[in-house]
């Protein structure tokens, strides 16, 4: 077979105490910078819930990379991968979509 | 793994075993996707209807942020917890794999707990689910990300006494560990919505 096979083999995406921990640092500074920028109320309502998008998207990524092992150096990390990335737009079309139109819905109802 | 030609039928069947662990891995992480967009409708849901009180208390009222603080460490405690089981899996180390997985067990019910506590007490003081739009959202919501994390646990438990017994950490249960590992990384990033949008963005 293949050398990509040999080489997932290894062990590459199956992570060390080393990256786990890395990772958990990273977590656990993202999710504290979370708390403390609501429980501070030092920013106004949208630029709260601005941070916090921003703050959970990128503790997101830590965690897929980190505890998930996302990546792209195997075969089966590109697949899951594939099949992330397709997954993630459906669900940023419904997301997206949902609150676009039920929202314009809701405005529209209220101003009449 | 080395291939030379002494071993080579032996590395012919490991492959062929590899392969297949690698189509079961796929195919779980599939499912996982699937669920991702159950989740991903459901935060759809609770953000169209936050604000729909009836009246009813809101977020700021009810939501102890303490208690979320406890729940959202116990998490990430346990992915870390999870991850080193994973390791020690693949060194074939069993004890440190039943010990991780043990305490991982313990966190995830201490979460369990915590929630169906936090969860009686709305309830007692007449915030159930019945009570307003936002609340029917909220309990869908984060109660699906509960009664996942419940299924999680009882797959954890099987999966602890498999290995104690006479499989031991087979390539089989090394698969299903894997498995195991992805649901419950999975449900820890489903929880980073839950505590950002749901609860840190109902009492800014």
């Amino acid at each position: 077979m293949s050398g990509n096979h040999t080489t997932s083999h290894e062990g590459e995406n199956h992570g060390s105490y080393g990256s786990y921990i890395v990772g958990f640092i990273l977590a656990v500074v993202l999710t504290v910078a979370s708390f403390a920028t609501v429980l501070s109320k030092a920013f106004s309502f949208w630029q709260t819930i601005a941070i916090l998008g921003v703050l959970a998207a990128v503790q997101m990524v830590v965690h897929l990379i980190f505890f998930l092992h996302m990546g792209t150096k195997s075969l089966s990390q590109r697949q899951n991968l594939a099949a992330f990335i397709v997954t993630a737009l459906m669900v940023l079309i419904v997301v997206a979509g949902y609150l676009f139109v039920l929202w314009d819905a809701q405005a529209n109802m209220m101003a009449g | 793994m080395s291939y030379d030609v002494m071993h080579a039928p032996s590395a012919h069947h490991d492959e062929h075993e590899h392969h297949q662990q690698e189509t079961t891995i796929f195919g779980f992480w599939i499912y996982l996707m699937t669920d991702c967009i159950i989740f991903g409708t459901l935060f759809a849901v609770f953000a169209t209807l936050c604000h729909h009180f009836a009246g009813g208390p809101t977020g700021k009222d009810l939501f102890d942020i303490k208690n979320v603080e406890i729940e959202t460490a116990i998490l990430l405690f346990s992915s870390i917890t999870y991850g080193f089981a994973s390791i020690n899996a693949h060194k074939k180390n069993k004890g440190a794999v039943l010990g991780w997985l043990l305490l991982t067990f313990v966190l995830g019910v201490s979460f369990v707990v915590l929630e169906i506590n936090e969860f009686h007490e709305l309830v007692a003081h007449g915030a159930g689910p019945d009570k307003s739009a936002f609340l029917s959202s909220f309990f869908t919501l984060v109660g699906t990300h509960g009664l996942h994390v419940t299924i999680g646990l009882i797959w954890m438990l099987v999966l602890f006494f498999q290995i104690m017994g006479k499989q031991g950490l087979s390539t089989r249960m090394q698969t299903k560990l894997t498995c195991l590992s992805l649901f419950w990384h999975f449900l820890d990033i489903v929880w980073i919505c839950v505590f950002s949008f749901v609860y840190l963005g109902s009492v800014v």
